[in-house]
């Protein structure tokens, strides 16, 4: 306790603390959905769109974070309508998302002179760069986020239950994956000061994983991936704080080791 | 007003070769129809044009009196898809796999009121799983896994309840069971049935009208009348 609270005497850690809270939450519950629906690598390629984003604001000189928030949003909606519309196979949309998206990111990021370690913060993560003005947009998208996924949970969970059986009685199943579409892309948005580009699709894959060898329920296997996730950063931030490392990597590390854990306890149950 | 009316459809999958060719047809509500017919035989596409999944390159197909494919109310509709499988990963407890087919009939937000969750209970105990409500569905046998899907259906109070291939992978017995079923809840809801599957043996003297798919409709009546040879599986059928 002592320990957490020296932390807490900084006033960045207090930010990472709470944009880590939010993200902590977000990404597993955003990301269940997307791991039933076989879409785990989806994060991956909103992540490289994201990274163009956060290029575009330093071009633009805006906010990197709501640049990377359009250009999420925009890169998850348009993967969904190339999938759906059957324009090219999932993993060719993938592809097209992750290539375009790297391309675009490392252009703009020349062109704006900006190749240096700001950059390296938005792709590994930083405890060190999340500002008052970061936590407020964080705070307002995470709110919104998690109340689209209360709101429409029973319906997601319908369409990655039974997708045809669910069209075929008249769930919309094409508006609720544009939904979890765009969920994902604020999620990246969201997370990316925390954990960085490259690794937030980690943090809304593997809790979830973790969370499945030992839950009983869909409801279970949730609500255990957000207390794992939860427990990754706040674990995975302190670990960064003390050793000074990257903080995204000793998240994920920690959401890894879970897995292992969880595991254990399935093999042993 | 039939529940399902077909007009000489015509259909081929893109570059294919017909699959259907003149198929009429028409169900009234309440009848029990088994549609049955060699795998390849067409019935799989006859009922997804049925259902509105696909359109027809000629013919008229309509649903509760509406084009099938722009049908508005679909929640009207119980669906069991073929081999019925989890499209998930995570562990889900009966009581899940069934609230998620009153989703059609609630509305896409908010949780279950307390009447749906009467209506899943109700659903639940259809199929004699009340007392496994709770339990991960992955711990059911093949049998009692469809029963669950069935109460999925059930739990939107459909008008139409169409069961694709509900007997695959099922042992003897449970396929007996699942037609006991099925003809209980005919009789109990007078729901409208449409069972496809590639044998009919387990639900024949339960099922009102027999319709045997072949590249088109080959039988149409009383399973009674069905000629005998047709009851062999060795025969080979023109």
């Amino acid at each position: 306790m002592t320990l957490l609270m020296s932390i807490l005497d900084a006033d960045f850690m207090r930010l990472a603390f709470a944009t880590g809270a939010v993200v902590g939450v977000l990404a597993p519950a955003v990301g269940f959905f997307l791991v039933q629906r076989r879409m785990s690598l989806i994060g991956d390629g909103i992540g490289h769109v994201a990274f163009a984003g956060v290029a575009a604001g330093y071009l633009l000189g805006i906010s990197p974070v709501a640049t990377a928030l359009v250009a999420s949003v925009g890169g998850a909606v348009a993967i969904e309508w190339l999938r759906t519309r059957r324009r090219a196979a999932g993993d060719q949309a993938l592809a097209l998302l992750f290539y375009t998206g790297i391309a675009a990111g490392v252009v703009l990021i020349s062109a704006a002179g900006a190749l240096n370690a700001n950059l390296f913060a938005f792709l590994f993560g930083s405890i060190l760069t999340v500002t008052r003005g970061d936590l407020l947009l964080v705070g307002v998208l995470g709110i919104v986020g998690l109340a689209l996924i209360a709101a429409f949970y029973r319906a997601l969970v319908a369409a990655a239950l039974d997708e045809e059986g669910a069209r075929v009685s008249g769930v919309p199943v094409g508006l609720l994956n544009v939904l979890l579409a765009a969920l994902a892309g604020v999620t990246i948005a969201v997370s990316m000061r925390i954990v960085g580009i490259l690794l937030i699709a980690a943090l809304m894959v593997l809790p979830v994983i973790a969370a499945s060898r030992v839950a009983w329920s869909i409801r279970s296997n949730m609500l255990i991936a957000i207390g794992i996730g939860l427990g990754s950063v706040f674990v995975g931030l302190t670990a960064a704080y003390y050793a000074n490392l990257a903080p995204g990597g000793a998240i994920v590390l920690v959401a890894a080791g879970a897995f292992v854990v969880t595991s254990a306890a399935a093999a042993f149950r | 007003m039939p529940v399902v009316e077909l007009q000489h459809v015509d259909f081929a999958y893109p570059g294919g070769p017909p699959v259907l060719r003149d198929v009429t047809l028409r169900v009234e509500q309440g009848e029990f129809l088994a549609v049955a017919g060699p795998n390849g035989g067409g019935k799989t596409t006859l009922l997804r044009i049925v259902l509105g999944l696909e359109r027809p390159q000629a013919g008229t197909a309509r649903l509760f009196g509406e084009p099938a494919s722009s049908l508005r109310g679909r929640s009207r509709i119980g669906y069991l898809v073929q081999r019925a499988q989890l499209g998930i990963d995570s562990p889900v407890t009966v009581r899940e796999v069934v609230a998620a087919g009153r989703v059609p009939r609630r509305g896409l937000v908010g949780p279950l009121r307390s009447e749906d969750r009467v209506q899943v209970a109700r659903a639940i105990e259809r199929v004699g799983l009340a007392d496994r409500a709770s339990a991960p569905l992955s711990t059911l046998s093949g049998g009692l896994q469809q029963r669950a899907f069935i109460a999925k259906a059930l739990a939107g109070e459909p008008e139409l309840l169409v069961l694709d291939e509900p007997t695959a992978g099922v042992d003897v017995d449970a396929q007996e069971a699942l037609a006991s079923l099925l003809e209980e809840l005919h009789s109990d809801l007078r729901v409208t049935i449409l069972f496809v599957s590639h044998e009919f043996g387990a639900v024949e003297r339960f099922v009102d009208r027999l319709v045997l798919v072949r590249g088109g409709i080959v039988f149409d009546g009383d399973p009674a009348a069905l000629p005998a040879h047709w009851h062999d599986p060795s025969h080979v059928h023109p």
